[in-house]
């Protein structure tokens, strides 16, 4: 229970966050992504924001074995970089690019009661349950 | 030359909303032991395990209830959605497959990975945030333009 109530917390003030930053708004990320137009620089403001308060944050994590709440610490093992990795994000940046909409902000517009986030959460969400049927079926045949 | 359109540009707001995201990561670590990452906590979801789900919902559902939240104490702030329905159905099929291909997202790679200084995470973004000019620069200036 204290574990899902600190996780709502968590995605509230995600959410909140990207409200205020005006990542949930994509003409403002494509403005962004526009270098060649004219270029608004704010998003780099978000990132630095965010990555200001993280460096603390997982500087004391790296230290711990459990968390606050009595938890283990689970932080990615693998800091290899393979195909997958470099493939996948190039695609998710094409995506990104088109629409204006990574996943974050794609959920809280949906929360906002805006028919196109909708349809692209469900198009995400779409290409999440692709990607984990073409997953479980390379499994099974290995 | 780069041309800065700073008649939109609002680093204060921005910096204040990064801080927030920020401090969200911060507590998603230090409070429950994880990482903030959107896509892999949406994707988890998907294939559910048992004592795995109700974490998961709760933080998606105080994502998605931020708005709710906030008009309780303002308006709304602008959500311009530009492209069609056709090029949103494609770029959500992208970010869904191609996050979920690269185990994260801006979140989990751009925010989570770069605060640990993980080089994967720093690849990731690098390559996300590569296509992600490149496809507006076709989109807008080559063919578009």
């Amino acid at each position: 229970m204290k574990y899902s109530l600190a996780a709502f917390g968590s995605g509230l003030i995600f959410g909140l966050g990207l409200l205020v930053s005006g990542m949930a708004n994509p003409e403002k990320v494509l403005g962004f992504l526009d270098i060649a137009g004219l270029w608004d620089p704010s998003l780099a403001f978000v990132m630095g924001g965010a990555i200001l308060v993280g460096v603390f944050a997982f500087a004391i994590a790296r230290k711990r074995t459990l968390s606050f709440l009595g938890y283990h610490m689970k932080l990615p093992a693998s800091d290899r970089v393979d195909t997958r990795l470099v493939v996948g994000s190039l695609m998710f940046g094409a995506g990104w690019g088109i629409a204006g909409f990574c996943p974050g902000p794609g959920l809280v517009a949906l929360g906002a009661g805006e028919i196109k986030a909708a349809v692209f959460v469900a198009s995400m969400i779409a290409g999440m349950v692709i990607f984990e049927t073409v997953e479980s079926s390379r499994r099974s045949t290995q | 030359m780069i041309d800065i359109a700073w008649d939109s540009f609002t680093p204060w707001s921005a910096l204040l909303g990064g801080v927030l995201i920020g401090l969200a990561a911060a507590s998603f670590i230090l409070l429950n032991g994880r990482i903030a990452g959107i896509s892999g906590i949406l994707g988890g979801l998907l294939v559910p395990r048992s004592g795995d789900i109700g974490w998961r919902a709760a933080f998606m559902i105080g994502l998605i209830g931020a708005p709710a939240a906030w008009i309780m104490m303002a308006e709304l702030p602008p959500i311009q959605i530009e492209a069609g329905f056709p090029a949103i159905v494609i770029a959500g099929l992208m970010v869904g497959i191609g996050t979920r291909y690269g185990s994260g997202c801006t979140s989990g790679h751009g925010v989570c990975g770069l605060s640990r200084l993980s080089p994967r995470s720093l690849v990731a973004t690098l390559c996300f945030m590569g296509t992600g000019f490149v496809t507006v620069y076709l989109i807008r200036h080559a063919f578009g333009g």
